[in-house]
């Protein structure tokens, strides 16, 4: 624990306290209602573009392949289009918890690096934030996979 | 068909507990995301989230979490036919198109726009 | 003669000369209530560059351009070129170095740089080593989030107490003779982390670092708060500033309404969504060259004392669990 300056007049613990306490606290139950509100009306558009494919003659367990590429299409557009972020600030994870939360990450860095080129920045870069919930994804199905293979 | 009122409501709940992580935890949301993959992957080794993507249809397959299901349900249904190697060959059977999409229509969008800021 | 007082801080006699200042800003900080200060606004973040990093570039260019053509000086009369900003190896700065082809002191203090690079360049000046120098920082707001936090189009919330870095760049030539304001004192910063590791709360993190380089200018100089008409930090922001106002207290020293933020006053909270304020190098770079400099020139104010405050952290420090330690240096402006 590095040392305070005498000048200060206050401990390590004191002032992490007193950081602690001006640290506003987020409007949560605004956030809770607006991440609700936003989650459950981008999973009532997917099940309509689900629906869309059912009535085309899809059964239903084949339409959820087509409606989850329509809403990263639709997340990827969006995102390119500027209009993401500006959505996601208000709705917060009603935008980040769903596939198009994935989409935005893997377009809004293949969007930020392509000044770096192909391969050195969109190649290099694109998973730079998906990359964690793809290998959480994988180590857990490969654990998972084994118990129920072993038991 | 699937119910509206059931895939907004749990499409909700999920968006709203990730919501309270972001808020009230000092995870960043790779970290809270990742942790919904990885309890849509054990609720799918149960066997639970296919119940709810039958109840709750686009609310359960939607959220970030049915990833994890798929990933599980891939490999132990490979598994269960080819034996424990089935886990490597049949993990990305199901995910393939949500990965695929997601590489081909980030790479177009970024060939075609430039970041606003 | 210009000699050490007390610990930290340097008393100049005769003062050097803040002889000119230039600042330009994006179109955020255009449409701020500081908007018809600033020398230039652009219109957009790119300026017909190809990418965030050459616009910024082209500010800090145009910036230093603006500084030497408001008094005549010529590019032949500059000493050395002093400047720094936020992006890795400063390269904003250097590149703007090779442009310029001035003898180059390469600076970081992350959101300091303002006063660090004056602190400079008055004691070049004053020391007889430079008969003119030329000062300069910028910030660009994509340029940070991308290299500090994430890709600009990246659907993040952003909590109450995360601030917005300003897009803008300043200039201003330090001179032997000259005209005022000039450059009295100086107090140049310890390092101090008091273990905050929020990089969304860097206004927590710069706090003490402020408080204690006021504090050690106050007590070199013996000088109170009150000496100076206005006092103003860099971007503590709407957090950073309320701990310092309660940092400075603990010691008897309290600042009334003379104390003001450079993070605070550069954006209209009601307008524009900034959450806790402005920061970044260009933060106090252009508050302080733009809108307090014709202050002082117009007679408003005749002793600002400017506390930019930085923090010296790196993403990838961040990554490895170390908190963010933060730098404050002071630079006393008197007509």
């Amino acid at each position: 624990m590095p040392a305070v300056p005498e000048e200060l007049n206050i401990g390590y613990e004191e002032y992490r306290e007193l950081a602690e306490r001006e640290k506003p606290a987020p409007p949560l139950v605004r956030n809770a209602l607006t991440a609700f509100i936003s989650g459950g009306a981008i999973c009532v558009l997917g099940q309509a573009i689900q629906n869309g494919f059912i009535a085309l003659g899809l059964n239903p367990e084949d339409a959820a392949n087509p409606t989850v590429a329509a809403v990263i299409l639709l997340a990827s557009l969006l995102t390119g289009l500027g209009l993401f972020d500006r959505l996601a600030r208000f709705a917060g994870a009603g935008l980040a918890v769903p596939v198009t939360g994935f989409a935005n990450s893997v377009t809004s860095a293949a969007l930020e690096f392509k000044k770096e080129g192909l391969v050195l920045g969109i190649g290099s870069r694109m998973f730079s934030l998906a990359g964690t919930v793809i290998l959480f994804g994988v180590i857990t199905a490969f654990v998972v996979g084994l118990i129920s293979a072993i038991f | 068909m699937g119910s509206y009122l059931t895939a907004f409501l749990v499409g909700g709940l999920f968006c709203l507990i990730g919501q309270l992580l972001f808020d009230l935890t000092p995870f960043t949301p790779g970290h809270i995301l990742s942790g919904f993959v990885v309890a849509g992957g054990i609720l799918g080794g149960l066997g639970l989230y296919d119940k709810l993507i039958q109840f709750a249809g686009a609310g359960a397959s939607l959220p970030i979490s049915s990833f994890g299901n798929a990933l599980v349900k891939g490999a132990i249904s490979e598994a269960s036919r080819h034996g424990v190697i089935g886990i490597l060959t049949g993990m990305f059977e199901l995910t393939s198109t949500g990965i695929t999409a997601a590489i081909i229509f980030a790479f177009l969008t970024a060939l075609i726009f430039n970041p606003k800021g | 003669m210009s000699q050490k007082a007390g610990r930290q801080s340097v008393l100049f006699d005769p003062p050097p000369y803040l002889t000119s200042a230039a600042t330009v800003v994006g179109p955020m900080e255009g449409r701020g209530p500081l908007g018809d200060d600033f020398d230039l606004v652009y219109r957009d973040l790119y300026i017909n560059q190809k990418s965030f990093e050459a616009a910024e570039r082209k500010m800090l260019q145009e910036a230093c351009s603006l500084a030497l053509e408001k008094r005549n000086i010529k590019l032949n009369d500059i000493d050395y070129f002093l400047a720094g900003d936020l992006l890795n190896q400063i390269t904003v700065s250097g590149y703007s170095a090779a442009e310029l082809g001035l003898p180059f002191f390469g600076l970081y203090g992350a959101c300091s740089t303002l006063t660090l690079a004056l602190s400079w360049g008055a004691m070049l000046v004053a020391g007889g080593f430079a008969q003119n120098v030329l000062a300069a920082t910028s910030s660009h707001n994509c340029c940070a989030e991308r290299q500090f936090r994430y890709p600009t189009e990246y659907g993040f919330q952003r909590p109450r107490q995360a601030q917005w870095t300003v897009t803008g760049a300043a200039a201003a030539v330090i001179s032997a003779a000259g005209e005022s304001p000039r450059i009295a004192a100086v107090t140049t910063g310890k390092v101090i982390d008091l273990g905050e590791k929020d990089a969304l709360n860097l206004g927590a993190a710069m706090a003490p670092a402020a408080a204690s380089t006021l504090i050690r200018h106050f007590l070199d100089l013996q000088r109170a708060p009150d000496y100076y008409d206005l006092i103003v930090t860099g971007d503590l922001g709407q957090i950073g500033s309320g701990i310092l106002r309660k940092l400075l207290a603990r010691s008897g020293y309290f600042m009334e309404e003379n104390y003001n933020d450079c993070g605070l006053m550069i954006y209209n909270p009601e307008l524009q969504q900034v959450e806790a304020g402005g920061s970044g190098c260009a933060c106090s770079g252009v508050v302080v060259l733009g809108h307090l400099y014709r202050r002082m020139k117009a007679g408003e104010l005749n002793r600002v004392l400017v506390v930019s405050t930085g923090a010296l952290h790196s993403p990838t420090t961040l990554g490895q669990g170390d908190s963010i330690p933060g730098v404050a240096h002071a630079v006393a402006l008197e007509i």
